[in-house]
């Protein structure tokens, strides 16, 4: 059982780098920058795991680590979408900048 | 019970389905707020489908986290354009810490019966999570400038950081071997949160693009690891993606160093330039007043632009866009040419010039921009250095041979706007300064390109 969960993990990590690489690869330099702020926000997903710890309260210790766990994640979230859109909306061409 | 599980599982796989979308939307500026949507939107989707789980029992410490966590995101989010290195270093530095704590939390529940391959991968995910976390407070506080910018080695430097590694490793093997060794468990996060402190102090503000990435590639992996613990294919998704687009961008910015990962993280660059610094002669150097900088480019057709990090710490790039404007209003093609190391993070300048509404068009990267120096009237280089240095292609006894650097020395005029001839960052003597076609502008990058910019729109006609 546990070795049938090690193996899909190892499938779906080993699925996902690839495409990571592929559809990154093609991401302009021009971007660099938002694409790392927009991975780290999209990072943060490991709120769920401290939603649950923070959750579920087996012990005082999972309770205080999960929730300051869901603060630092959180605040990547929130700061990480924000700053990625901001800096996308300044990026325009010459053409569309006239008006 | 099951419908409800199949519903969170439901809302997991439609949140790995945006997030990849949202990564391919960036691929082209045309598409990429879509991305930040699509983002979002996967990252509300998940977020809603975990609260529906029914597991938990309290919400009230959940709620108040989130709560606080959007009080402490939303000033993160806002910071100026220029601070984006530092916030970026920042925000590795939390994942790495949610990530470190949720490990942390896990082994104490689950010990001592963690089978070995759990206990692999969680130390695996506590140690990366450690040492990106110190790591990046560190990026952050040196990027800041809290902390000093110029690398730090000492004698042995690479045996104690090396050493530090091996032992959390060591520790990592006998916690595998017995899970219930709990005193060894705080020893091994000690170890990487100290090796995450040793790891930076080597390191220079030069180097930062490489280091920030790697940082970035670390906070991905260790999500990832966290993933394989939880058994949760979406923290692998994300975390592989996150991963994946910090190694890309880590070789990237190596390779525009010509740099191996291991001679940025060991290899103390500081030592080496020294020496070289040292050597620098007496040589002619010719240097033009802002009245005559402003002739040479409005006699141009064709001038091409290199900024660099002197450009961001002098705030010049509104200035800057003044000059673009001035210039293109008198039919002069301008184009800049970015370095992919140039400023402190990938694609730091191209988000500075933006942000001063320079069309995204007129930025060119490295391989672009080098097919059209050669064609290129004036090339104007605005607070960079190491990247124009023609010694990277002509002198191998250079610290910096082999690097690929922008040609600027293949126009007809160079001019270079530097407070004064002292080295640059890397202390390594640029030739460039010498050639016979170079013009040094000497001064503060903002105040010199204001002073052309009022030349050019009619402050000084009587020249």
């Amino acid at each position: 059982m546990v070795t049938n969960d090690l193996f899909n993990s190892l499938y779906v990590f080993i699925l996902a780098a690839f495409i990571g690489f592929e559809v990154i690869r093609k991401v302009s330099p021009l971007l660099h920058t938002p694409l790392m702020s927009l991975t780290n926000a999209l990072d943060a997903i490991a709120v769920v795991g401290a939603i649950i710890l923070a959750g579920e309260r087996k012990s005082t210790l999972a309770l205080v680590l999960g929730t300051i766990a869901i603060v630092a994640a959180t605040s990547n979230i929130v700061g990480g979408f924000i700053i990625t859109d901001r800096m996308l909306k300044m990026f325009k061409s010459s053409r569309t900048q006239k008006p | 019970m099951i419908p409800q599980t199949h519903l969170i599982e439901v809302t997991y796989i439609i949140a790995v389905v945006l997030f990849i979308l949202s990564l391919k939307w960036l691929s082209s500026p045309a598409t990429a707020r879509h991305g930040v949507w699509a983002g979002e939107a996967g990252m509300l989707l998940a977020i809603i489908g975990t609260l529906l789980y029914n597991g938990i029992v309290d919400y009230k410490w959940i709620a108040i986290a989130l709560v606080l966590g959007a009080i402490i995101g939303v000033p993160l989010g806002n910071v100026q354009m220029t601070a984006v290195p530092q916030r970026t270093a920042l925000s590795h530095a939390f994942g790495a810490l949610c990530v470190t704590l949720v490990g942390t939390a896990e082994y104490y529940l689950r010990t001592p019966n963690v089978p070995p391959f759990v206990m692999s991968v969680l130390s695996l995910e506590v140690i990366l999570g450690g040492l990106t976390f110190t790591g990046s407070l560190m990026a952050a506080g040196k990027l800041q400038e809290m902390l000093p910018q110029r690398p730090i080695t000492y004698k042995g430097q690479n045996f104690v950081n090396l050493g530090m590694l091996g032992i959390a490793i060591a520790l990592a093997v006998m916690l595998v071997r017995n899970p219930g060794n709990t005193h060894l468990y705080p020893i091994m996060v000690s170890i990487s949160l100290i090796f995450g402190i040793m790891m930076i102090v080597p390191i220079g503000g030069a180097d930062m693009p490489t280091v920030i990435s790697l940082l970035n590639s670390y906070a991905g992996l260790s999500a990832a690891a966290m993933g394989f613990v939880l058994n949760s294919k979406l923290l692998i998704v994300a975390g592989s993606l996150d991963g994946a687009s910090g190694f890309i961008l880590s070789v990237n910015m190596s390779k525009a160093m010509n740099r191996s990962f291991t001679n940025v993280l060991f290899g103390a660059f500081g030592q080496v330039q020294t020496a070289v610094a040292g050597a620098v002669e007496q040589r002619n150097v010719r240097s033009a007043t802002p009245e005559e900088a402003a002739a040479i480019l409005s006699a141009a057709n064709k001038v091409v632009i290199v900024p660099g990090y002197g450009m961001a710490v002098a705030q010049a790039q509104h200035k800057v866009r003044e000059l673009y404007d001035a210039l293109t209003k008198r039919g002069i093609d301008v184009k800049f040419g970015i370095h992919p190391v140039a400023g402190r993070m990938p694609g730091h300048m191209n988000v500075l010039l933006a942000e001063a509404d320079i069309p995204y068009d007129k930025l060119l990267d490295m391989d672009e921009i080098n097919g059209e120096l050669p064609q290129t009237d004036v090339a104007l280089v605005i607070g960079a250095n190491d990247v124009t240095n023609p010694a990277a292609r002509t002198d191998p006894s250079s610290p910096i041979y082999g690097m690929p650097i922008l040609d600027v020395d293949k126009a007809r005029t160079v001019m270079v706007i530097k407070r004064s001839m002292s080295p640059g960052f890397a202390g390594i003597d640029n030739p460039l300064y010498y050639l016979d076609n170079t013009l040094m502008l000497f001064g503060d990058a903002k105040q010199f390109v204001n002073s052309i910019v009022r030349e050019l729109t009619g402050g000084g006609g009587g020249h």
